[in-house]
């Protein structure tokens, strides 16, 4: 059966909700939180989001859309322009290039592989800060960063998979 | 991949090579993109101000509860130690009065020595005070988005500023929010004055907690406990803005404790001591000048 006008509106809202889901993250990445020290290490939550998505529904995070979403938090938070979107991209090459290998895998092979990929991030966002400013960067926040990123992971990726079971069963 | 809708179905394979071909595009893009960002600031920063500016109302909402809960918290604290407190205000109360009439006493004295060496006075500074609705302060940069912008008279390169001490200085400016780049930040670098010896330096920042202290004069003199204020130089920062003082005298150089917590900003001050900001550089040292010598001989 053909679907009607509605069924296809609906769906089509449903699937754009894993790139708004990933700008909210971003928003709420920036918002002040007054705990001291904790800006230094907040985890990149987009990040968690784009890999997720990357992995699940690789088809509702088109490459343009993840590039603007990198942007996006550039932005906002003040980074170099283009970096998280560098930064974005790479991970989900990587995913897609190993989509074979995520699929139907474990959650705790994709929270390792999560390890491995955003260690990869955070070492790429270290070369290509030291490169835009022309200095070694303290690498310390980095880490740190890294360190809560994937240590937020399955909370996310929780959130993400109801999300998913609830909204984008029909892929 | 089990595509039931038709309408996918012819537009997958499609999207499929657009992506791959797209992907390749993007990354060269975003390479690109830094390249322009070092090069041609001003298009860049645009960019986002723009991005800021679309943003800044949801921020606002955001932000709120998180404040309100912060204060709420802060409240109870208050309370707990409402005994201690009150002994500790008393104590510091009798101290500032007594720190009040030598003030006085000081002020007057300036006052008339000025006028017999024809000083010309400083102009005074309005400020708006704006709300910390976005803070940034992580490994990539060191910033923070406020809710008043040109609207409410903000401007490029004014100074931020807290009861504590010096923030930062404004970079961007939309017209409803304003980006402050915090003294931390790698982009930051102040020109200091460190007292009691008046020791010119420039304070940098480097996207660490805190920053530090170089271009010092050989032969300087500065020990843990000096405190440093902003010179006035290169006409960036108003002079005399209090900033922190020497934490420690490490191998790295001079460390410098900002006063203000950077960490817990809430509500900011941008100063506007009627002048243009740090895009107007090289005119402005020469027109602020000139009237202002005019303005000194006036009866």
């Amino acid at each position: 059966m053909r679907p009607t006008f509605w069924q296809r509106l609906d769906a089509f809202a449903r699937n754009l909700t894993p790139v708004a889901l990933t700008l909210v993250l971003v928003i709420l990445n920036v918002v002040p939180t007054h705990i001291p020290g904790i800006a230094r290490v907040l985890p990149v939550l987009p990040l968690i989001s784009i890999f997720y998505w990357s992995i699940h529904r690789p088809h509702l995070v088109p490459a343009p859309a993840v590039f603007l979403i990198g942007l996006f938090q550039d932005g906002l938070t003040g980074a170099p322009m283009g970096l998280h979107a560098l930064i974005f991209l790479a991970v989900q090459g990587v995913v897609l290039f190993q989509h074979k290998f995520f699929m139907g895998k474990s959650f705790f092979v994709h929270w390792l592989g999560f390890g491995l990929v955003g260690a990869g991030a955070a070492a790429l966002s270290w070369a290509l800060l030291s490169a835009f400013h022309v200095t070694l960067f303290a690498a310390d926040a980095i880490v740190f960063q890294y360190i809560m990123t994937v240590a937020a992971f399955p909370l996310f990726a929780f959130i993400f998979s109801r999300w998913q079971q609830a909204f984008l069963k029909l892929d | 991949m089990k595509e039931p809708h038709s309408f996918s179905r012819v537009a997958q394979p499609i999207r499929n090579f657009a992506q791959r071909f797209a992907y390749v595009g993007l990354v060269v893009a975003a390479f690109a993109l830094m390249m322009l960002a070092k090069v041609d600031t001003i298009l860049v920063e645009r960019v986002r101000t723009h991005m800021t500016d679309a943003v800044a109302p949801i921020l606002d909402v955001l932000s709120q509860p998180l404040d309100t809960v912060n204060r709420g918290v802060a409240e109870v604290q208050a309370m707990k130690n409402l005994y201690e407190e009150n002994t500790r205000l008393r104590e510091e109360r009798t101290r500032l009065m007594h720190w009040k009439s030598v003030a006085e006493k000081l002020e007057a004295e300036n006052r008339v020595l000025k006028e017999q060496l024809n000083v010309i006075p400083e102009r005074e500074a309005s400020f708006v005070t704006a709300r910390v609705i976005a803070d940034t302060g992580g490994a990539f940069s060191q910033s923070v988005i406020v809710n008043a912008g040109a609207r409410d008279g903000v401007e490029k390169g004014q100074a931020a500023v807290t009861a504590d001490g010096l923030v930062g200085r404004v970079i961007d400016v939309g017209s409803r929010s304003a980006r402050v780049l915090l003294l931390t930040d790698i982009n930051a670098k102040i020109p200091v004055l460190v007292d009691p010896t008046r020791t010119r330096a420039i304070m940098a920042g480097a996207n660490l907690a805190k920053p530090r202290l170089t271009w010092l004069p050989p032969g300087a003199v500065v020990s843990v406990g000096d405190s440093v204020v902003t010179s006035g130089h290169a006409g960036v920062f108003p002079p005399g803005l209090r900033v922190g003082q020497v934490a420690a005298v490490g191998e790295g150089g001079l460390i410098v404790q900002p006063y203000v917590d950077l960490t817990r900003l809430e509500y900011v001050r941008i100063l506007n001591f009627g002048s243009g900001g740090i895009l107007q550089l090289p005119q402005r040292s020469i027109d602020a000048d000139v009237p202002g010598k005019e303005r000194g001989r006036r009866p």
